[in-house]
């Protein structure tokens, strides 16, 4: 492990070597392989990752996040706060100022119209943006002159910084766009797939779900860069053959979410082609407690709902038991090598966010054991723990993926250990993850005991993340079992603290409330059970340089100033 | 075919399975094959009692490791017994991979001779058939998934519930190959002279296929067989690799081979066992049937 | 046999219709989210949008015979206006992906060129290789080259592509040095375009790993069908007749027993050609060679019901075809054959 932090301070030196001399586009092609292929270079009409950092080399926002996580004006001149007048003293509006005499790819000036027309494209209730939720609560955006744009809420926003920042929701072109609102948003494939942006390159030729050539945008702002003058950005295949290319046969320059086991990355990088990097943000692998009775024997409609409380999991010490037991440093160790850290929280950062809660980490099998036996469920013949004539026996559902396994079959263990008989079951992500109402295996309906998947929040506010704890957002039939709630928590106190934070404004108080609330659902009640706060992993080839990781924008946030190391 | 009255006349008796054996055994490839199927059966029924490493025991200090005294096929990455878990795993492959190919044989067969031989019924299996090649099948193994898993699972538990599932979702949709194969020799077949004759002297329709039509279409059914059961075990670790398949922890060969795969650099051995066990599986099967189609060749039997 | 064709035809056209109604209702009943794959950041409400913004809210019938109408109408009047620059289609929406929101139609037309070289011909190398094969291993029973065939094409078939072709990326791309002669990339460029002759050499050595793999798996099939169904036809009363007549063995073998021998294999051939069409989906994701074989993957994994009925449907069309081409064919070298 010595030589992958001596590599990666290598890297960080790099980042900072100058490239003074370099002009635009002297550096030639360079590769990047992404194994899961763009199919749309438009982030309204997807979402999905890696359709939005396809997108990021195009198409611009008003203001990014840099690999500390923290907002760095882009398209504006500086970062508006009530500080400094840009954002309103009562919360209700924000103003932004473009740098002036940025110019679109087709030679075109940016305007303060284009972001008012992005804000148009994506509301236009038709059109099925997927950015929807970053306007919400906005009430108009205006231009206040050609280079002034002004976003009024109909309430106060204390967090004004979704609209128009971030990878997520950049700005389109309005005179590329201006035929393709509603629902014309689809046919619109000459746009979707050739988006004329302000980002340093521009596409050449886009085959969907599979390779994207670009070009140095010639009107780009920093007259030197782009340092490349061609990007080919191919997609398809698996993880281990894109960290095969770049670290391997030195095929590509620079591979994206490398998701492999960390004898697999370490092996390699012994061949001495190119090196890995990792960078944290809020993506956390936990382990979601049912509270309900997801018992198969109940009637449809019933099963998983607050009508029948879990006969097993309601009781608080056998959930934090079944947390005892895990080796979470073990976990991180086997799954995720460098990329990942063992957490007990559901909002491991930014700092100001981050409980100081480690209780978790050490694994306590005998205190767990101990936890059992006080809550009554003894030790029965086959080893298996029982009380009241019934099994403890839980089915344990995740997604299908080899790291996932990998945990099920450890957790499986640890959790027999202390006398849990655990049923593992495993499901096609693109069922579970989806949203079908007619389907009994998706993980909102949660129809089983505990379930384990990842998840995080885009940007720095964890606002809305945990406001999807409150009791109505609970996935039930009335609500064609959509809710983010799928824990089925309910505590009065959580609701009453969520809509506290709504309207506070201070940065330190949001922070204090923030992390009481984190701690409510985890040390608290145990009701989600955090194991590993998982970095994303890229490597790039050794003759690439000036690559920053980033997590909390697009991972090629910083392409303009990727150089060749010669 | 001899008359029974002759048979009885005989001076000595002989079951004609006896001169099938003779012939069979005078196969060198087929008697190879017959050791080599059963090491690997007495390896996958007896072995997990002589080595009784349980397979799913994670045994964490020990994980991916090499051949060792302890773990002769070394560990995976998670500590696990190679060779436990290959003894264990071969048990559920090669009943999958059978039971399957069985599955697929008759409905092929049966569907393949009955279209082949009476025309009224060729149009409609036929297109029944271009049907099942067209549907997509991963989408038609979700769907059955979500429809039977949880009763069968309920009803025969996981281990149970799943190998019905499987062995019949990989049956179903694996016949079509050997009923088009089939039905394309007895389309051939049944214009032959030895066919005419037997019809002009009044057999039956089903004495006519049992008797003459299917022992003349067993060597392209040989093939399919040996084909049918390596397909079989791919279709199977294709499965279970997108979580339609076995529990997790459940070894199977495929799923090793697929398991391994990410660790060919660091561990080839972990690939190169499951492959071998596989191959070694089919080439056995292969010659078993090259030698049960010589042996059931009244024409080669007894040259 | 001509008015067996024609009424083969005709039939075909309510076979088809069935198979898509099928499937439809497969890919409508099987569980599935096409926005499963959207990061789950984004609020359900908002998800709920984009789902109607897919036409998803209307009745599964209406989707169906819009589909259908598409297909039949909207999309031939939009390769008619490409063609001769009329203006038919007047702007009327076409069959869209979820995932792309691109016509499918250009996505498989993108795609086909590919698919067609490298899987095509991994299939048109096995295929030949295959028959010689089977025909000297069948006349040379239990010779060497009998066994040594058998031995190769059963672990040929036996061991997944997703293991064979991984071990020979390992072989000539990662332990063979990239400055090598006998070096082969392990990514396929399907952007190269072959303009003169040092990019020839770049397409065939980027093809030949790909090939290779599917040429391995085709062969092994045929030519154990080839083996088996010569070996068959070799022990029949004819052949002894024909050698007694004095035949030569060449005209024998290649004129009497290979035409009696190629029905099964026919059948073979003929039932894998279409699947020449879907691409092979492991060996083009191992080689990332993304032709219609990935894309067919990636729209079943994302649950784009348009993308995928739309390739079924073209697939089944193939299987109709050349099913009917191969019963045409066996009337053609068994004229004792007939369907009237």
């Amino acid at each position: 492990m010595k030589m992958k932090s001596a590599l990666l301070g290598a890297a960080c030196a790099f980042a900072f070597a100058p490239a003074a001399f370099a002009e635009r586009g002297s550096d030639g092609n360079v590769n990047v392989i992404y194994w899961q292929a763009p199919s749309i270079l438009n982030p309204f009409l997807s979402g999905g990752t890696k359709d939005v950092e396809a997108a990021s080399l195009m198409l611009e926002s008003l203001a990014r996040f840099d690999e500390k996580g923290n907002m760095q004006p882009w398209l504006a001149t500086d970062i508006p706060t009530v500080a400094n007048g840009g954002v309103a003293a009562d919360l209700k509006s924000i103003t932004w100022k473009l740098k002036p005499g940025i110019l679109w790819s087709d030679g075109s000036p940016l305007t303060a119209n284009d972001a008012v027309f992005t804000w148009q494209y994506c509301t236009d209730t038709s059109g099925g943006c997927a950015q929807l939720s970053k306007f919400d609560g906005v009430e108009k955006v205006e231009a206040v002159d050609d280079l002034t744009v002004k976003i009024s809420f109909t309430n106060p926003h204390p967090y004004p910084y979704l609209p128009l920042v971030g990878a997520e929701s950049p700005i389109l072109q309005q005179a590329q766009f201006k035929d393709c609102l509603g629902a014309a948003a689809s046919g619109c494939t000459e746009q979707n797939f050739n988006p004329i942006g302000t980002g340093p390159f521009k596409v050449v030729e886009f085959k969907t779900n599979d390779v994207l050539t670009l070009e140095a945008n010639p009107n780009y702002r920093d007259p030197d860069k782009p340092h490349f003058a061609t990007m080919t950005f191919k997609g398809g295949g698996d993880a281990e053959a894109a960290g095969r290319a770049v670290l391997e046969t030195g095929e590509f320059d620079y591979a994206w979410n490398l998701q492999l086991s960390p004898e697999v990355l370490s092996g390699m990088q012994a061949a001495g082609k190119g090196e890995t990097m990792v960078a944290f943000g809020t993506l956390v692998e936990r382990i979601e407690m049912n509270l309900t009775d997801p018992s198969p024997e109940l009637p449809e409609g019933e099963r998983s709902t607050a009508k029948h409380p879990h006969p097993i999991l309601s009781d608080m010490r056998v959930r934090k038991a079944l947390s005892m037991a895990i080796d979470r440093t073990l976990l991180t160790e086997i799954g995720y090598g460098q990329a990942g850290r063992p957490t007990c929280n559901l909002v491991p950062a930014p700092e100001i966010y981050a409980s100081p809660n480690t209780d978790c980490i050490a694994q306590d099998v005998e205190g767990a054991k101990a936890l059992l036996d006080e809550a009554g469920w003894k030790v029965g013949s086959d080893g298996i723990r029982e009380k009241d004539g019934k099994k403890l026996h839980l089915l344990y559902q995740t997604s299908t993926n080899a790291v996932r396994q990998d945990f099920q079959a450890l957790i499986k263990q640890w959790w027999e250990d202390i006398g849990v008989s655990t049923e593992l079951k495993n499901v096609s992500g693109s069922v579970f993850f989806g949203s079908d109402p007619g389907s009994p295996d998706t993980f909102p309906r949660f129809y089983a005991d505990v379930e384990m998947y990842a998840n995080n929040f885009p940007g720095t506010d964890p606002a809305a993340y945990l406001g999807a704890y409150t009791c109505d957002k609970a996935p039930r039939p009335e609500t064609q079992w959509q809710g983010e709630n799928i824990n089925r928590f309910c505590d009065p106190e959580y609701d009453k603290l969520i809509d506290k934070l709504g309207e506070t404004g201070d940065i330190a108080e949001r922070a204090k409330i923030a992390i009481r609330l984190n701690e409510m659902l985890t040390k608290d009640t145990y009701t989600i059970v955090p194991l590993v706060d998982r970095g994303t992993v890229a490597a790039h080839s050794n003759t690439l340089g000036g690559v920053i990781l980033n997590s909390w924008d697009t991972s090629i946030w910083n392409v303009a100033d990727w150089y060749r190391v010669k | 075919m001899t008359d029974r009255t002759i048979d009885l006349k005989a001076a000595k008796p002989r079951n004609q399975w006896w001169d099938v054996w003779d012939q069979f055994r005078t196969h060198k490839g087929a008697l190879m094959g017959m050791f080599v199927l059963g090491f690997i059966l007495f390896c996958t029924l007896v072995g997990p009692h002589l080595w009784d490493i349980d397979p799913k025991l994670i045994d964490i200090r020990a994980r991916a490791k090499g051949p060792s005294m302890a773990h002769p096929l070394g560990t995976d990455q998670l500590g696990r017994d190679m060779l436990a878990r290959l003894f264990s795993g071969g048990r559920i492959t090669i009943a999958v991979g059978m039971t399957a190919m069985v599955l697929s044989l008759v409905l092929g067969t049966f569907i393949g001779v009955v279209a082949g031989y009476f025309r009224r019924l060729d149009g409609i299996l036929m297109r029944l058939t271009d049907l099942f090649l067209a549907l997509p099948l991963l989408p038609l193994l979700l769907l059955m998934v979500m429809l039977f898993r949880e009763s069968l699972v309920l009803s025969l538990g996981p281990e149970n519930g799943v190998f019905i599932l499987i062995v019949f979702a990989i049956g179903i949709t694996s016949w079509m190959h050997t009923a088009r194969i089939v039905r394309g020799d007895v389309l051939a077949l049944k214009e032959r002279e030895f066919v005419l004759a037997s019809r002009s002297i009044g057999t039956p329709a089903r004495r006519m296929i049992l008797r003459h039509i299917l022992p003349n279409v067993m060597s392209p059914i040989m093939v399919s067989a040996t084909l049918g059961v390596a397909n079989a075990v791919i279709t199977e670790s294709a499965l279970s690799f997108l979580g339609l398949g076995f529990p997790p922890d459940f070894p199977t060969w495929g799923r090793l081979l697929s398991d391994g795969m990410v660790y060919i650099n660091q561990n080839p051995e972990r690939v190169i066992w499951p492959a071998i066990a596989l191959s070694a599986l089919v080439l056995s099967i292969n010659y078993i049937g090259d030698g049960l189609r010589d042996a059931l060749d009244p024409r080669i039997r007894g040259r | 046999m001509l008015t067996f064709t024609i009424r083969r035809l005709l039939f075909a056209i309510p076979t088809l219709l069935f198979i898509s109604l099928v499937i439809f209702l497969i890919l409508e009943l099987a569980p599935g989210d096409p926005l499963a794959d959207m990061p789950m950041t984004i609020p359900p409400d908002v998800k709920e949008k984009i789902r109607l913004s897919l036409g998803l809210g209307r009745p599964a019938y209406i989707r169906y015979g819009l589909w259908l109408y598409n297909l039949f109408v909207t999309e031939p009047s939009y390769w008619i206006d490409s063609a001769f620059h009329t203006h038919l289609a007047d702007g009327a929406q076409r069959i869209i992906s979820f995932q792309t929101r691109a016509p499918v139609f250009d996505t498989i037309a993108e795609r086909i060129p590919q698919t067609l070289l490298v899987v095509g011909m991994g299939y048109l190398v096995g295929t030949l290789i295959s028959l010689p094969i089977g025909i000297i291993s069948a006349y040379k029973q239990y010779s060497w080259f009998d066994q040594f065939g058998t031995f190769v094409s059963m672990v040929g078939f036996s061991v997944p592509t997703f293991v064979t072709g991984v071990m020979l990326i390992v072989i000539f791309s990662v332990m063979i040095p990239s400055t090598s002669f006998f070096w082969l990339p392990s990514i396929y460029d399907t952007t190269l375009r072959v303009t003169d002759w040092n990019s020839f050499v770049l397409q065939f050595r980027q093809m030949i790993m790909p090939v290779f793999v599917l040429a391995l798996y085709q062969a092994a099939q045929v030519s154990r069908y080839m083996r088996a169904s010569m070996l068959d036809n070799l022990s029949m009363d004819y052949v002894r007749t024909a050698r007694a007549k004095g035949l030569s063995e060449r005209v024998l073998l290649l004129k009497h027993v290979l035409r009696n021998s190629l029905i099964p294999v026919i059948t073979v051939i003929a039932l894998g050609v279409p699947s020449i069409f879907t691409g092979a989906i492991i060996t083009e994701n191992v080689f990332k060679v993304n032709g219609l074989g990935q894309q067919l993957l990636l729209s079943i994994q994302g649950n784009d019901a348009p993308m995928v009925l739309t390739i079924s449907f073209i697939f089944a069309i193939l299987i109709v075809l050349f099913n009917l081409i191969a019963d045409v064919l066996y009337g053609i070298l068994d004229p004792r054959i007939r369907y009237d």
